[in-house]
C-alpha cells in the first residue's frame, strides 16, 4: 500500500526474496533456531484489520497442512496452516495484545511462531518468491 | 446524573439517568387480581433490599427510547438490501394478527381442548409450509435458522443411527452460510468442504470424490449464496442418495423459489425455513425468529414433539409425540406469534401471491445486476435469483475504494448497506438483495446511488484527493465507527458502579 496525494492505491505486494511461501499465503524464514512462520502481506491485505489471533501451543507436533492457528479480522476468520512438519518451539505472544502487528509488519514483528523441522527437505519444497509472486499476480 | 438532551449530544445510558427513588407513574396492568407477595414466596426467601436497577421516570424512559429509535435505520424506514437476509417490508396486518388478544393472551400450557384455534393455526401452517417445500411433515419448534439447522442435523443423526449406520462427515460447499459448518460441528459431525466451479455452483466432480459410506449428508442452499441456482441439483441428489446420505436444504434463500420450484421435488430430505425472512416478521435486531424444519416421509417419525396434528377422529386437533422423536428443541410450540405472522402472510398472499413475491424478487435483483455490471465487477456474470453478488476489486485496484467504503457511503443516500465481504469466495464482495417489496422507483434510486459512489471514487482518484467514501458516513446520527478497535478492545459490560452518586 502506498500513499499518493491522499489517495490509496494497491501497490505490488511486498514479497521478500529471502523467504519461502505456501499457496495458502504463509511465509517461512530459515533461522539458526528453527523456521519462523507468518502470513504474507497479500494475506493481511485480503483479511483487513486483524482483531484476534489464535496461536498454537509450544510443543505441538504438526504435519504439513495441519491447522496451526486462526487469524480473525473484521471481515472473516481464516485458518493458518503449517508449511512444514515439526514441533512448535516458540510463539509470538505479543500478538495477543497487539494483533494489528500482522497488518503493519507481517514479515517482521507480526511473525506467528517458530517450528523446529523434523523433515530436512520441507523448507526447500516450499515456493520461492518468484513462484509466489506468480501465484498472487493473476 | 445526566439530563436527557436532543441535538448532537450523545445519548446517555439508562444507568446515567437513574436517580434514587424516582419512579414511573404508570405500570402495565393485567386483568389478574393482586396476590400478596407472602402468599407467593415465603417471607424468609424474599429479598430484603430493593433490587439494584435503574430508577427513572416514565417521561425520561420514553424520551430515551424514542431518541434512540430516531437514530436507527429500519425496514419500516426505507430500503434494506442486506444480501442473504431478505429484509423485506412486513405488512402491518401480520403484526395485527399477532397482537390479537385471543391469540397473544393464551398461555402455552392451556389444554388442547381449550386452545383449538391455536392448534388449527399451527397445523394449517405446517400443511402450507409442506405444500410450499414439497415435504411430508414439519416441526414448528426451532427458534430460528441456526436452531433449525441443528434440529435438521439431529434428525439426520437419528435417521442413520436407527439403521445402525455410523456416519461421521457432512459435506458443505465453500459458498455456504457460516452457520452451516458451526451446526455440523454442534451436531457431532465433521465438516468436509468442497469448492465451487467456474459457474459458481457445486463442483460435481469434487463432490463425487468426497462421497463415501462415512458421509451422513450434504447441506446446500439453493439458490446458493452467490444468488445462483444449483443447476445440477437433481444429479447431486441422486449421487448423495446413492451413497446413502441425506440432502439438507438451508432455507435462507427460499424467497425466490416460492411457488416456482420445491426443495422436496429437487430431492431434499430436510428443509429448514426462516419464517422471519420469507414470511413476514421484522428481524435483524436479535429476533424473535422461527425456523421450522420440514422432512421427507422417511424422517417423519423422528420429528420433535409433541406435534399438533388433526385429531384421529376427524374433528379438531390434538398433540402427538412421533414414535422415534428426537425430543423437544424448544419449550411448547416455538415462537408462536412469529408462526401466526407467517400463517397470516401466507393466507394474505395465497399461492398466486407467493409466486409473484418470488418473481418480483428475482426481477429486482437482476435489474440491479444489469444496471451496475459496467461499473462494478460481476464475478459470475449470469442471471441471478433473489440477490446479486458484485465485487469492488477492480475499483479498489484503480482508486483504493473498498466494499466497506461503498457500504458506508450508501448510508448517506438513505439506504441500509448491502452485505459486504460475503460470500468469502468473492473478493471485496457486495451482496445486494432488494427483495420484492421495493418499488421500481426505489430500486432505480439504489442503482443511481451505487453508480454515483463508483463514479465519484474514480473522479476523486483522478483529481488526487481523498475519496469521499473513505470518511463516510458524515450525515448520519453516528459517523464511521472504528470496527477494528471495537473488536480489539472489547468491553461487553457496563460498569454501573461508576454512575452511583
Amino acid at each position: 500500500m502506498v500513499s499518493d496525494g491522499g489517495v490509496r492505491y494497491d501497490a505490488a505486494m511486498t514479497i521478500p526474496e529471502n523467504l519461502r511461501y505456501t499457496s495458502y499465503h504463509e511465509w517461512a524464514r530459515l533461522g539458526e533456531n528453527g523456521i519462523a512462520i507468518g502470513i504474507t502481506d497479500f494475506a493481511q491485505e485480503a483479511l483487513g484489520d486483524v482483531v484476534f489471533v489464535d496461536l498454537p501451543t509450544i510443543g505441538s507436533v504438526l504435519n504439513v497442512g495441519d491447522k496451526l492457528g486462526e487469524v480473525e479480522s473484521t471481515k472473516s476468520v481464516s485458518e493458518v496452516y503449517a508449511p512444514i512438519t515439526g514441533t512448535v518451539i516458540a510463539i509470538n505472544e505479543a500478538l495477543g495484545s497487539a494483533p494489528e502487528t500482522i497488518n503493519t509488519d507481517p514479515y517482521g514483528e507480526g511473525w506467528f511462531c517458530v517450528i523446529e523441522p523434523t523433515d530436512e527437505d520441507g523448507f526447500a519444497a516450499l515456493l520461492d518468491a518468484a513462484a509466489y509472486t506468480e501465484l498472487t499476480d493473476h | 446524573m445526566s439530563a436527557p438532551l436532543m441535538g448532537d449530544a450523545s445519548e446517555p445510558t439508562l444507568f446515567e439517568f437513574s436517580s434514587p427513588g424516582r419512579r414511573a407513574f404508570s405500570l402495565r396492568t393485567t386483568d389478574l387480581p393482586d396476590v400478596p407477595m407472602d402468599a407467593l414466596v415465603p417471607r424468609p426467601h424474599q429479598r430484603g433490599e430493593p433490587l439494584e436497577i435503574v430508577e427513572v421516570s416514565e417521561r425520561d424512559l420514553v424520551g430515551h427510547f424514542t431518541r434512540l429509535a430516531h437514530r436507527q435505520y429500519s425496514v419500516d424506514l426505507g430500503a434494506y438490501p442486506l444480501g442473504s437476509c431478505t429484509m423485506k417490508y412486513n405488512p402491518k396486518i401480520c403484526d395485527e394478527a399477532a397482537s390479537l388478544r385471543a391469540f397473544a393472551g393464551v398461555h402455552p400450557a392451556t389444554p388442547p381442548s381449550a386452545a383449538q384455534g391455536w392448534l388449527q393455526v399451527l397445523v394449517e401452517l405446517e400443511e402450507m409450509l409442506c405444500e410450499i417445500t414439497g415435504m411430508a411433515a414439519a416441526t414448528l419448534q426451532p427458534a430460528a435458522g441456526a436452531a433449525g439447522e441443528l434440529t435438521g442435523l439431529l434428525l439426520m443423526r437419528a435417521y442413520h443411527a436407527a439403521k445402525g449406520d455410523h456416519r461421521t462427515r457432512v459435506i458443505i460447499p465453500d459458498s455456504a452460510h457460516g452457520t452451516n459448518p458451526a451446526s455440523v460441528t454442534l451436531g457431532g459431525y465433521e465438516v468436509t468442504t468442497i469448492g465451487s466451479d467456474e459457474r459458481g455452483c457445486v463442483d460435481v466432480a469434487q463432490l463425487r470424490e468426497v462421497l463415501g459410506p462415512d458421509v451422513a449428508g450434504i447441506m446446500l442452499t439453493n439458490p446458493n449464496t452467490l444468488g445462483l441456482f444449483e443447476e445440477d441439483i437433481v444429479e447431486i441428489a441422486a449421487m448423495v442418495h446413492a451413497a446413502g446420505g441425506l440432502l439438507y436444504y438451508d432455507g435462507a434463500n427460499l424467497n425466490p423459489i416460492l411457488g416456482v420450484v420445491r426443495p422436496g421435488d429437487m430431492g431434499f430430505d430436510i428443509v429448514h425455513m426462516n419464517l422471519h425472512k420469507t414470511f413476514a416478521t421484522p428481524h435483524g435486531g436479535g429476533g424473535p425468529g422461527a425456523g421450522p424444519v420440514a422432512v421427507s416421509q422417511r424422517l417423519v417419525d423422528f420429528l420433535p414433539g409433541p406435534r399438533p396434528v388433526r385429531a384421529s377422529g376427524g374433528v379438531g386437533f390434538e398433540l402427538v409425540r412421533p414414535p422415534a422423536s428426537i425430543g423437544r428443541v424448544h419449550s411448547y410450540f416455538g415462537n408462536s406469534l412469529v408462526l401466526l405472522r407467517a400463517w397470516s402472510y401466507i393466507k394474505l398472499n395465497g399461492a398466486e401471491g407467493l409466486r409473484r413475491v418470488a418473481e418480483i424478487a428475482v426481477l429486482n435483483a437482476n435489474w440491479i445486476r444489469a444496471s451496475l455490471r459496467d461499473l462494478y465487477d460481476s464475478p459470475y456474470d449470469r442471471p441471478v435469483m433473489h440477490e446479486c453478488v458484485l465485487s469492488v476489486a477492480s475499483l479498489k485496484r484503480a482508486t483504493g475504494l473498498r466494499a466497506l467504503d461503498v457500504a458506508k457511503r450508501l448510508l448517506e443516500f438513505g439506504f441500509h448497506s448491502p452485505t459486504v465481504y460475503f460470500p468469502l469466495i468473492v473478493e471485496e464482495a457486495l451482496m445486494i438483495e432488494p427483495t420484492e417489496t421495493e418499488s421500481p422507483e426505489t430500486v432505480a434510486a439504489l442503482v443511481v446511488a451505487l453508480r454515483t459512489i463508483a463514479e465519484e471514487a474514480r473522479a476523486d482518484a483522478l483529481a488526487g484527493v481523498a475519496l469521499r467514501a473513505v470518511s463516510s458516513p458524515r450525515t448520519t446520527p453516528v459517523e464511521r465507527v472504528d470496527e477494528a478497535r471495537a473488536a480489539r478492545q472489547l468491553v461487553p459490560t457496563f460498569d454501573a458502579s461508576s454512575y452511583h452518586h
